[in-house]
């Protein structure tokens, strides 16, 4: 844990993300558009940091990790331990390179709801990385599978999603979209802050089926239980697979 | 003590281990050689639960160790090579591996005293040479006074008054009544302690013998001698 | 000369002598205004003291002046339509008229003009009316400094603030008109004018044109009405200097034109609303000095429209600039200010040396398709657009400022 937070890139990445988030909110003179700014960051900053710097973490401690397997300690609680570290010290980060200007600027429920969907972006994206440096012992290849999965998941899923839509242009395709967008924390998180932005009224009429369910608080709940499922269900094999990994 | 029984363990096509068994007792220094990719490290492995067999099982004081994890705190291990958090220093890293151990027995702290880590406390690992993290695997070895030792080519990069110094302990514990399981290439340098060698070659088991009677068949007095002279009439 | 002065001097003692004020309140002798209308002749100024008056739908059939001291009351008990004016050059002047009936059959008024000319309407109040102030085959008539008051009862329950059919050369000015269907409505209303008039919170348009030609209307706010402004089927219509603000919803306008032709734009602000202007079907039509600031869209522009010149505007902090359905562009764009122009002026001009396509990729797409506003501020929408700015293919060819401003127009 102290480790991680000790880490010289950990505290260039929170410096950047001060200095960003700073110099948004001062720079733009409306302090929404400073927070729809905020937004792309979070948005690819984020997971992309997130996933490289944890899956970078898992390689280089692979030595550590041995030593502590040889240790008497449940292999789960070792690989759990490692997830909380790295979540609990990149989400701090963010805490703190977001979410003081954010609350010094936009202390709002818009501005908590930033917060705590880029803390759990955050966290799923720790989850995933471990997942893919579990899956593959080669430390190129893992490193290289994360930035694979974060081109994934903040590029290519919206290619295809945008295909689709036009594969499937005549067809009604506002609800399946409820469920896509489900499909990918990243579109998520977007679209659950988008819809309290008030740009809701500019997405038409997608917009509106999209506020008749994320709007509802069933609705909301079902989005956070979805992203929390992105954090547990990674977390899920990762450790499955570390349980019965030959190290 | 530890006892090995027909292991098998495939990485891919490769057979690093062939259908092994071994048994080692207590008061034993046992040395595990062969050249490299002979399955040494992946025995050690198995026996630490890092690497889990395709097909035998290993016991350790008779029981099963699949699955279980507990009967880790009776062993010290030391690896070839040590990599810590770069930017823990060396007292949170015994602060956190006295943590984890949660004992309330008394620390054997022989080592960290012999190395003088004690005035290196509050350097960060990553700023330590290959030596010094070598001297603080060791130390975290021996420190919680386990019942068996792993060491895994402890004697190399330790410079000759710290090897020195570990072999002593070694012998020290083995007096003890402490089974020690040692890798190494470097065969003179264990000659005086050693009690039992094992030599493997591409994941087999060539031969399991105490030294007296290795001494006595090949009638060579040093141990370097001794094995060349069995691979040669194996050969 | 001295004749007529003379002449002149009679006239005037003459009015003073057959005009009559009566006075009408609960002190004075007469305590009803519809007995004061009664007895009252043509030209006579009824002056009623402040109180509340229940006196059901009050007819006034010859010209009379009525005046109120300190806003009397004329409650219209939910039941009836409360002035009815048929007669020309009648004033009212200073009344706060409550409660008009409401009926789907018959246009209950606060105040109704029918079939009349010049007559004023000014410094009134009116609160909770089923239609405010309704003309009717009104010509030369004013509606001036009133504020009218109603209460969303949705669109079907509630009617226009000030609504004008078939009239001429009326002045609608500086009324305030909050929460009824419509702020102001025209339909085949000619040659007028409205000017100053605030129009907020009503539920459907804030201005309402149909079928009105030649009119002006200019310095009016329209905001966060249902929709700013519609102008349909209309031709030579100014709109000149108002505000169009914070009409924001689904489907929201600033301002929205249809079928409307040789009209000019000029001065307006456009601010916050999910479309600044729409247009479809609209052609001939000059948009110079306006502001679009902060809107969804600054522009719709159907491919049903041709020759809109679009020139000397500033468009700031618009999430899309322009958006249009087609790839047929008979517009022009020039000489405006965009804000997201990344271009350079090397000749130092202050013109943009390169064009600026204000249609976004994107915007296309969500025209096309749109469920793509899932995607909406995603990275791949970006980068789509960047990339479109580089090599355009399939946003319209055509649909470029080829000399846009580096600096705010004004």
């Amino acid at each position: 844990m102290t480790d991680i937070l000790r880490s010289r890139i950990m505290i260039i990445y929170t410096i950047v993300l001060l200095a960003t988030s700073l110099s948004l909110f001062s720079l733009e003179d409306n302090a929404n558009k400073g927070l729809l700014s905020l937004l792309n960051i979070i948005l690819i900053i984020v997971p992309l940091f997130s996933l490289l710097f944890s899956t970078i973490y898992i390689y280089n401690s692979a030595e550590f990790i041995e030593l502590l397997v040889s240790q008497p300690l449940q292999r789960k609680s070792i690989w759990l331990s490692f997830s909380v570290g790295l979540a609990i010290s990149l989400s701090m980060a963010f805490v703190i390179g977001i979410g003081v200007p954010v609350l010094l600027f936009q202390f709002n429920a818009i501005g908590f709801l930033l917060l705590i969907v880029g803390i759990l972006l955050t966290v799923i994206f720790v989850a995933i990385a471990l997942w893919a440096a579990v899956q593959i012992r080669d430390k190129a290849k893992g490193i290289g599978l994360a930035i694979l999965l974060w081109m994934y998941f903040s590029l290519l899923f919206d290619g295809f999603v945008l295909f689709l839509l036009f594969q499937f242009a005549d067809y009604p395709l506002e609800k399946p979209m409820i469920l896509v967008s489900a499909l990918n924390p990243i579109d998520l998180g977007r679209i659950l802050i988008l819809l309290q932005l008030d740009i809701s009224a500019m997405m038409g009429y997608t917009g509106a089926i999209f506020k008749d369910f994320f709007g509802t608080i069933a609705g909301v709940t079902i989005a956070f239980i979805t992203l929390t499922l992105w954090i547990i269900i990674p977390l899920y094999f990762s450790t499955h697979k570390f349980n019965r990994k030959d190290l | 003590m530890i006892i090995a029984n027909n292991v098998t363990k495939q990485y891919g096509k490769l057979k690093a281990l062939d259908n092994v068994s071994v048994t080692c007792n207590k008061g034993e220094c046992v040395i595990l050689i062969g050249p490299n990719g002979s399955g040494k490290t992946t025995l050690i492995k198995c026996i630490l639960g890092m690497a889990i067999p395709d097909s035998g099982f290993i016991t350790f004081d008779k029981k099963n160790i699949n699955k279980d994890w507990a009967y880790r705190a009776a062993i010290g291990y030391m690896p070839q090579i040590g990599k810590y958090p770069e930017n823990m220093t060396i007292g949170q890293l015994l602060g956190m591996m006295k943590d984890i151990r949660n004992t309330q027995q008394v620390l054997d702290e022989d080592l960290i005293v012999g190395f003088k880590l004690n005035s290196l406390l509050h350097k960060r690992m990553g700023t330590l040479s290959g030596g010094t993290t070598q001297k603080v695997s060791a130390a975290l070895a021996f420190l919680f006074n386990p019942a068996v030792l792993i060491l895994d080519e402890p004697t190399a990069g330790l410079d000759p008054i710290a090897s020195e110094i570990l072999k002593e302990k070694i012998i020290a514990e083995k007096d003890n009544g402490k089974l020690i399981l040692v890798t190494s290439h470097v065969l003179s340098d264990l000659d005086d302690l050693v009690t039992e060698v094992i030599y493997m070659q591409e994941g087999k088991l060539c031969f399991h013998q105490s030294i007296e009677i290795l001494r006595q068949n090949t009638g060579e007095e040093k141990l370097a001698k001794a094995i060349a002279t069995i691979m040669l009439k194996n050969a | 000369m001295k004749k007529a002065i003379l002449i002149l001097m009679a006239l005037i003692f003459w009015i003073e002598i057959f005009a009559n004020i009566i006075y009408v309140g609960p002190l004075q002798k007469i305590k009803s205004i519809r007995s004061a209308i009664h007895i009252a002749n043509k030209g006579d100024t009824i002056l009623v003291s402040s109180g509340t008056y229940k006196e059901g739908n009050l007819i006034i059939s010859k010209q009379l002046t009525l005046i109120g001291k300190k806003y009397p009351i004329l409650d219209g008990q939910n039941k009836f339509e409360v002035i009815s004016i048929k007669a020309n050059k009648v004033v009212i002047d200073g009344f706060k008229i409550y409660h008009s009936g409401t009926s789907n059959l018959d246009d209950y008024a606060g105040i109704k003009i029918y079939d009349s000319r010049e007559v004023v309407i000014q410094n009134n109040i009116l609160d909770d009316t089923y239609f405010g102030i309704y003309l009717q085959y009104a010509k030369n008539c004013v509606v001036k400094n009133n504020q009218l008051k109603a209460y969303n009862k949705g669109e079907q329950q509630s009617g226009n603030g000030v609504h004008c059919w078939k009239s001429d050369s009326l002045h609608i000015i500086g009324n305030t008109i909050d929460g009824h269907r419509d702020g102001i409505y025209f339909e085949f209303v000619t040659n007028s004018l409205i000017k100053a008039n605030t129009t907020t919170h009503n539920i459907r348009y804030g201005l309402h044109f149909m079928f009105s030609n030649n009119d002006t209307y200019q310095s009016n706010s329209f905001i966060a009405n249902g929709a700013g402004v519609a102008v349909m089927y209309s031709n030579k219509v100014s709109m000149l200097a108002n505000n169009f603000k914070e009409n924001w919803g689904d489907a929201a306008y600033g301002l929205l034109l249809k079928e409307i032709s040789d009209s000019y734009i000029v001065g307006n602000v456009f601010e916050k609303n999910t479309s600044g202007i729409y247009l479809e079907g609209a052609s001939r039509i000059q948009m110079n000095h306006n502001i679009f600031k902060n809107n969804g869209w600054a522009m719709k522009i159907q491919a049903s429209c041709m020759d809109i010149n679009v020139a000397q505007n500033n468009f700031e902090g618009n999430t899309f600039d322009i958006g249009t359905n087609g790839s047929l562009v008979l517009n022009t764009f020039n000489k405006n200010y965009w804000d997201k122009y990344e271009g350079y002026d090397l000749n130092r001009d202050k013109i943009g040396d390169i064009p600026y396509r204000p249609v976004s990729l994107y915007s296309m797409i969500v025209e096309q398709n749109p469920p793509a506003m899932m995607l909406f501020r995603s990275f791949i929408t970006s980068l789509l657009d960047k990339t479109e700015k580089l090599i355009p293919s399939l946003t319209p060819e055509n649909l470029k400022d080829n000399t846009p401003l580096m600096r705010k127009a004004f």
